[in-house]
């Protein structure tokens, strides 16, 4: 099958959703990968990097839909870029489907199979599709340069002979992936960042960061991102009055601001009022990257950068993924690449489009003519509740496992049964009355020995070795019994083993009590 | 003393024997498991010296001959390194073969009286067993110290149709053993005597280096099935009791130590390593060498970290070194664990008991199933010594000698760190690709001195 990928037209939008590189490994799988000319050109790839990956190029859009059985692209598509979709045709893309219900009716109807990258649920083995993750960890890190370039001052204090520099104070606001990925940048930049998140849990992940939690005293509600997937959710009035007066109470002492609170589905809610801007110094920055979604910040102005009367900069792009094109590509393009790695279970260059898993079904939103969103919950919870790990395997397989183990292990032992109880008997049969006695305490023994040892501690092996050691000594008994009478040489050999089964006896036992007390718990 | 409660000695010996192997289940429980040993090995050797069966002058002979003995024992086991627990294991091994051949001859000088007919012959099957197991500890004992102790090189010895050999002498033994219950008398049993050593020093001259720890819990087990065979040439239930558990011990050990190499018991046993079944996979990539400023750094970032200790460490003696880096790492509030692999080392538990002495914590130091999951989180391993446990090519090579073999994960690690002394390749001579992956550095030189530096760099 082909999968092809043609130039984004939304205006200032410069990612692609493939790179030569992810064609390489999509080639792997099996597909043939087509590009629209010039579709890499605003992230430095260009046609000629493309076809020695050995990707066709396409001259026009309309040719490349015709072409491909795969359009897998970035922006949700455009009007026109609907009416070239094909019935039986599958797109990838983000599509965000809860805000453009129109445009995937519109999708539906031309026949299309939509997977939205949005929507890739977020568990454990869908990390590597996440976009959102990826293209979030891109803005935050974008959102601490933007604010750098527009901030007149280091962020690191310094003393110099020409005199004392602060260093500068961060606060960013929603701790997700962007959150993080910005405290990590303005970290290592030598700034003093503060973060706050709605959720308690993601405190650790901000002092990980080397970042302070900004704590705030509340006690009635404890949200629990488990049961959002890991997403905030709408916070009470009185949540919402607590955590203002706390920004009121920072405002005046923050260099920089920067917020990324979003809630899944709804607008972006508003966290930086128009007062905190004044109480700022001039000079100070706010990078608002909720911007697209109606922003955090009363004054955040889409796609702009304003300065406001008190000096204040608040910075509302919306692109900035987009403002680092070659990497935002770069891994966009490998997200997409695990998405088709994931469709294509047998590397044969056929898409298999099970609705079955878990994170392909959570993706889709049409599927077959139908609409499929929004999905059913996943079975695995993003986030585990109380246990740190969910199992890997159903329940279902791990018993059936178990009961073929079972099985099998029994069918052995029953084996292993019946031929030693022939053996037995056939010994039995010819051997007297008083070997027999004493076969019957050997054979016990073995089997004591055996149900004994498998209990033994891996650690404890060596002085295991040591104590039988000095057990298997016992056969000093037989010299003791030897020793007395029957000649010279029986004497002589019988003391010479007395001898050296002591030496065996004693300095096994002294050597396992040397190394048991070794054995120490911290 | 009558021989009824020698009888009730014998029982209580039994069950305190039993209670001291049971007891090695935890760390805790074993300081008991030891007196319990003792105890019944005491209750054991008095009952019989004390019993019906000894009297007279033979306790002139047999106290200052225990006494001499207990005093050698108390020496050796005070004086003994740590390192040298499996030259000490072979050795003493040893004594047990040689006892049991002496009470077989013995047996024969006394001779068959009071005995009448398949029990004769049964009797002398005993004599001859007991001999040829006796023997074959004896002289396979000798030998496996002398590989450990660096006496005799620690290569495989294949001489030119060795399993011929083997064969060859286990049917010989057999036409000796029909000859002596036919009456031919004496010689036959000092002709298999002499054919027994030499199978017993032959047998452990072709194993090499690195399955020494299946080699010396299988003498342990030869130990315990020559005692259990004297048991019942002198019809004594204790000894075959005992030799019975010491023997079914050993063999579980061995077969523990095989199943962690993925080898079969028999193809140990007969020596080397099973012929390589095609090319072994190219290793791509270089060997990069670091130098112990920027291991400490690396530690010093870390938050978590692995040691993965092998026999190297004990060779060098590093183990008191790594104790106090351990030490040292953790009181910075790292977590510092130990993975240890069933093989690691010379003997079953090797590592464990070099680990003890230098007091690193046990409950740090863990097995191979309990840790290899948690590389993929783990900043630093440090691999100290070791080579085939760690070795990628058990997974990625199917022509590999070690194909299949369970090995510690390491290479999923951020950072992997091998402390190993220059660039050749390890006991068993296999190429290791994880010294060429991306992320190991290599830090060259003797292991102590290694940490040593390290040690100075942090403190």
């Amino acid at each position: 099958m082909r999968i092809g990928t043609p130039k984004e037209i939304y205006p200032g939008e410069t990612r692609v959703a493939m790179t030569p590189a992810s064609a390489a490994e999509l080639q792997k799988l099996g597909y043939e990968c087509l590009i629209e000319k010039g579709a890499g050109e605003a992230s430095r790839f260009s046609d000629q990097d493309y076809k020695d990956a050995g990707v066709k190029i396409v001259t026009t859009a309309a040719a490349l839909y015709k072409a491909a059985d795969v359009v897998a692209k970035v922006r949700p598509p455009e009007d026109i870029e609907i009416k070239r979709l094909q019935t039986g045709q599958t797109l990838i893309s983000f599509f965000y489907p809860a805000q453009n219900k129109e445009l995937m009716d519109a999708a539906n109807k031309k026949g299309a199979h939509v997977i939205a990258m949005d929507m890739v649920p977020r568990i454990s083995r869908a990390q590597k599709m996440d976009a959102l993750s990826s293209m979030a960890n891109i803005a935050g890190y974008r959102a601490v340069t933007e604010a750098a370039n527009s901030f007149g001052r280091f962020f690191t204090g310094q003393i110099t002979a020409a005199g004392k520099v602060p260093p500068a104070k961060i606060l960013v606001v929603g701790a997700g992936v962007a959150g993080l990925a910005a405290i990590g940048a303005a970290q290592s930049m030598g700034a003093m960042v503060y973060a706050f998140d709605v959720r308690p849990e993601v405190a650790e992940q901000i002092e990980s960061m080397g970042a302070e939690f900004v704590f705030l005293e509340f006690e009635e509600e404890q949200q629990d991102g488990a049961e959002t997937g890991g997403y905030a959710a709408p916070s009470s009035p009185i949540f919402r009055e607590k955590q203002l007066e706390k920004f009121r109470e920072l405002a005046p002492d923050m260099d920089i601001v920067i917020t990324t609170a979003l809630i899944p589905g709804r607008d972006a809610p508003k966290l930086w009022l128009e007062d905190m801007v004044a109480a700022m110094k001039p000079g100070s920055v706010v990078v608002d990257l909720a911007a697209e979604r109606g922003g955090n910040c009363d004054l955040t102005v889409a796609d702009e950068k304003i300065v406001t009367d008190n000096g204040v900069t608040i910075i509302g792009y919306t692109d900035l993924p987009a403002r680092m094109a070659a990497q935002s590509s770069t891994l966009y393009a490998n997200n997409i690449r695990h998405m088709m790695t994931d469709l294509t279970p047998n590397k044969d260059g056929k898409l298999k489009h099970d609705m079955k898993d878990d994170v392909i079904r959570g993706a889709t939103a049409t599927h077959k003519g139908k609409i499929t969103f929004p999905p059913p919950p996943p079975k695995i919870q993003a986030i585990a509740v109380q246990k740190p790990k969910a199992p890997e395997k159903t329940a279902e397989e791990i018993k059936a496992e178990e009961a073929a183990a079972t099985l099998k292990a029994g069918k052995q032992q029953t084996l292993l049964l019946i031929v030693g109880g022939l053996l037995m008997l056939f010994i039995g049969a010819y051997a007297p009355a008083s070997f027999m006695q004493h076969f019957i305490v050997f054979v016990l023994s073995c089997f004591i020995g055996f149900q004994v040892i498998w209990n033994v501690s891996h650690a404890l092996h060596t002085p295991l070795m040591a104590i039988t050691n000095a057990i298997s000594g016992i056969i000093i008994l037989g010299a003791l019994l030897q020793i007395g009478g029957h000649g010279f040489i029986v004497t002589v050999l019988a003391g010479v083993s007395i001898l050296i089964a002591t030496i065996n006896i004693v300095g096994g036992f002294m050597v396992t009590r040397r190394m048991l007390q070794m054995f120490q718990k911290s | 003393m009558s021989a009824g409660i020698v009888t009730a000695a014998y029982i209580a010996a039994s069950v305190l024997f039993i209670l001291a192997l049971g007891g090695l289940s935890n760390q805790e429980k074993a300081k008991r498991a030891v007196w319990f040993g003792i105890v019944g090995m005491a209750i054991a050797v008095f009952a019989t010296i004390f019993g019906p069966q000894v009297g007279g002058w033979s306790y002139m002979l047999l106290i200052p001959l225990m006494g001499v003995g207990a005093f050698l024992g108390a020496v050796v086991a005070k004086r003994v390194e740590m390192t040298e627990m499996p030259q000490l294991v072979a050795a003493l091994h040893s004594f047990v073969g040689l006892a049991a051949v002496f009470i077989g001859l013995n047996s024969d000088i006394v001779g068959t009286h009071g005995l009448v007919g398949a029990e004769v012959a049964i009797h002398e099957v005993e004599i001859f067993l007991g001999v040829f197991i006796g023997a074959i500890t004896f002289t396979g004992s000798i030998i496996a110290y002398g590989k450990l102790a660096g006496k005799i090189d620690g290569k495989a010895l294949i001489l030119p149709g060795r399993h011929a050999l083997n064969a060859g002498g286990a049917i010989l033994s057999f036409i000796l053993l029909t000859m002596y219950m036919g009456g031919s008398g004496s010689w036959t049993l000092y002709l298999m005597l002499i054919i027994a050593f030499a199978i017993g020093a032959h047998l452990v001259a072709a194993i090499g280096g690195a399955d020494m720890p299946v080699v010396v819990s299988m003498l342990n087990s030869y130990s315990g099935w020559a005692a259990a065979a004297t048991g019942f040439l002198l019809g004594n239930d204790l000894l075959i009791v005992t030799g019975a558990l010491v023997g079914s011990s050993g063999a579980i050990l061995s077969y523990i130590m095989c199943k962690a190499m993925n080898r079969s018991f028999i193809s140990v046993i007969l020596g080397g390593f099973g012929g390589p079944t095609g090319p072994a996979m190219e290793i791509e990539g270089e060997m990069v060498a670091t130098d112990a400023a920027t291991v400490a750094a690396q530690l010093d970032e870390a938050s978590s970290v692995i040691i993965v200790p092998g026999y190297g460490m004990a060779v060098a003696q590093a183990q008191q070194s790594v104790s106090e880096l351990t030490r040292r790492l953790r009181a910075k509030g790292k977590e510092v664990r130990f993975g240890i692999h069933p093989v690691a080392g010379r003997l079953p538990g090797h590592m464990n008991v070099l680990l003890a002495e230098a007091k690193v914590p046990y409950d740090i130091v863990l097995e191979m199933d309990e840790i290899n999951d948690d590389f993929p989180e783990t900043d630093v391993v440090m691999i100290i010594g070791s080579n085939d446990i760690v070795n990628p090519a058990a997974q990625e090579d199917p022509n590999s000698p070690i194909a299949g073999m369970p090995v510690l994960e390491v290479w999923k690690a951020k950072t992997v760190i091998v402390s190993k002394r220059g660039q050749g390749t390890g006991y068993s001579g296999i190429e290791n690709p994880l010294f060429f992956k991306e992320n190991t550095r290599m830090l060259y030189g003797d292991a102590k001195a290694s940490l040593d530096q390290l040690l100075g760099l942090i403190t």
